[in-house]
């Protein structure tokens, strides 16, 4: 079973649900697709890691004897990345997609494919939970190919997938294909109105969910009227305390200080087990 | 014109609490943009009235023909983005590259156009807004970050106005490069946790990459003051100025839920975001 942990609105308390719910399980994978800013292996400050390695996409070689300056390959690029001149073709990495285009467009075959990193893919262990996050290279803008290449390190039965923020592109890919997705918010206008951009996105892509409203206590009745209302489960409140913002703000998974939390987080995967059967 | 953005690295540390305050402040000086395209809040609090609407055309997608498909499946093979299975494009995933029209022997696949959005020209209490809706799984938020800081500029410059403001998204990818190339100044907010001070830095990398000035905001900064500490120290060693901190402060959330800005509501936290405004028009020269 794939458990994606995902919210509209950014700093609601996704790492916070994911690396609580990773340290309360047994033998569990925790994956970050949060690429952009990966936190949740900072709450396991007893990892080792165990592998790294680079995330590449396929970038153009052009072979300039080849190459008859033709400029079939700038015209058919979608994304500009690449400009033909009379004295040599210019490759803008940061715009390629590595989508392959050029190489088959090319009359000449005077295009083969090079490698670029993006980023880094970190494998680690800490006592039953296995660890994996991508880490986007600073100045990057593609978030996708990483969150797929950390979704494709993924190897054991129970995954829990800790999405970045936001409903586009990134969120997309790293909820895609995952049995349930979890939307933590907040009780506030802002958290109920980026809820209902997620929820809509998760019911087009046919992914059943259900909600952790976290800080519950402060802001207004909003998301739970909603929830009601549209019948979407609510599995969990954390309330609002200075306790577990404290925990949370040194890197301490608040479940292993208060252990009637680990509890509630292992009933809680099982009842997601039996929502998904 | 002077460009600000109000960015974080982290999710839900205050940037559009913060935008919509100073929003308020600089109001008759400014065109307000609502740049966090996937999770746009600013508009429950600035409450717009839309003026003007115009479409948003997203990345062109694939399209297969099944009365002219043979199931191949070279397409498929060839799709880097995994977005098609069973001989059917997922518009979700495609990326728009063509390279299935290119590969398909019968002419099968065709490109489609479609609107992904829209973006609004707005009337606010704060003067004039500039803010965009993507629909549901759509891509390109980057592009439509570009579009509404294009028709922001535009705005500002046929009001006269000397500043566009601009309400970010988190994180580090597309859509924050889209916000932040080519400005004035970031405003980075950022919290004193360990997840706080390391996306902070993590920003402060790539603000610093593309060459933009970075000022930082603590918010809730007596949650931890040693975090606190941790994060001017960091500032200073990478450069970026230290604008002021927010205490923690019941009073912004029952601001939000008034559908106030925290600096109509006045109180100790409107206060410092005061401070921290006259220390923007400063380094701004405003």
């Amino acid at each position: 079973m794939i458990i994606s942990i995902a919210s509209g609105k950014g700093g609601t308390g996704k790492t916070l649900v994911a690396t609580n719910m990773a340290a309360s399980l047994e033998e569990v994978e925790l994956a970050d697709c949060d690429v952009e800013e990966p936190n949740s292996y900072l709450f396991f400050p007893d990892r080792v890691v165990k592998d790294s390695f680079d995330c590449t996409i396929p970038i153009p070689i052009i072979d300039e004897e080849k190459c008859t300056r033709c400029g079939i390959c700038s015209d058919f690029c979608a994304y500009n990345a690449l400009a033909v001149f009379p004295s040599q073709v210019l490759v803008f990495p940061e715009l390629c997609h590595g989508c392959g285009g050029c190489e088959i467009a090319c009359p000449e075959n005077a295009i083969t494919e090079g490698k670029r990193s993006i980023g880094k893919i970190y494998v680690a262990e800490t006592g039953d939970v296995r660890l994996l996050w991508g880490e986007l290279k600073l100045g990057e803008p593609m978030a996708t190919p990483l969150i797929r290449a950390v979704k494709r390190v993924v190897k054991t039965d129970l995954v829990l997938i800790d999405s970045p923020p936001g409903t586009a592109c990134p969120v997309i890919e790293a909820v895609r294909d995952t049995d349930f997705c979890v939307l933590v918010t907040e009780p506030t206008p802002f958290g109920l109105y980026d809820l209902r951009i997620a929820v809509n996105v998760l019911k087009e892509m046919e992914i059943p969910c259900g909600v952790i409203v976290n800080r519950a206590g402060i802001g207004d009745r909003g998301v739970y009227r909603y929830c009601e209302e549209d019948e979407i489960p609510i599995l969990m409140e954390i309330p609002f305390s200075r306790e577990i913002a404290g925990l949370y703000s040194q890197g301490i998974l608040f479940s292993r200080e208060m252990p009637e939390w680990k509890e509630k987080f292992v009933n809680l995967v099982a009842k997601i087990e039996e929502m998904v059967r | 014109m002077k460009q600000l953005a109000v960015i974080s690295g982290k999710g839900g540390t205050g940037k559009t609490t913060m935008a919509a305050s100073l929003a308020y402040l600089a109001q008759g000086k400014t065109v307000v943009a609502d740049c966090d395209v996937d999770a746009p809040d600013l508009h429950l609090i600035l409450k717009p009235e839309i003026e003007e609407t115009s479409d948003f055309m997203g990345l062109q997608v694939a399209r297969i023909d099944p009365d002219k498909c043979i199931q191949c499946g070279e397409c498929e093979e060839n799709c880097r983005f995994d977005a098609i299975r069973n001989f059917e494009v997922d518009p979700r995933h495609c990326e728009g590259c063509k390279v299935c029209t290119l590969v398909c022997p019968e002419s099968a696949v065709e490109m489609i156009n479609s609107v992904s959005g829209h973006a609004y020209i707005s009337k606010t209490r704060f003067g004039t807004m500039i803010h965009a809706e993507l629909f549901p799984g759509e891509e390109a938020s980057g592009k439509l970050v570009t579009m509404v800081r294009e028709i922001a500029q535009k705005v500002a410059e046929r009001e006269s106005k000397d500043l566009v403001l601009i309400d970010g998204s988190p994180g580090i990818g597309c859509p924050v490069i889209a916000s932040i190339t080519g400005i004035d100044l970031a405003l980075i907010m950022t919290e004193p946790t360990l997840s706080g001070i390391h996306d902070l830095e993590r920003i402060i990398a790539v603000t610093n990459h593309f060459g933009v000035p970075a000022m930082v905001c603590i918010n809730k900064y007596d949650l931890n003051l040693d975090v606190s500490r941790k994060i001017e120290e960091s500032c200073q060693e990478m450069g970026a100025e230290l604008g002021g901190r927010l205490p923690f402060d019941p009073g912004v959330v029952e601001a939000m839920v008034a559908e106030k800005s925290v600096s109509e509501m006045g109180g100790k936290t409107s206060d410092a975001i005061t401070e921290i405004w006259k220390a923007i028009e400063s380094s701004l020269e405003l």
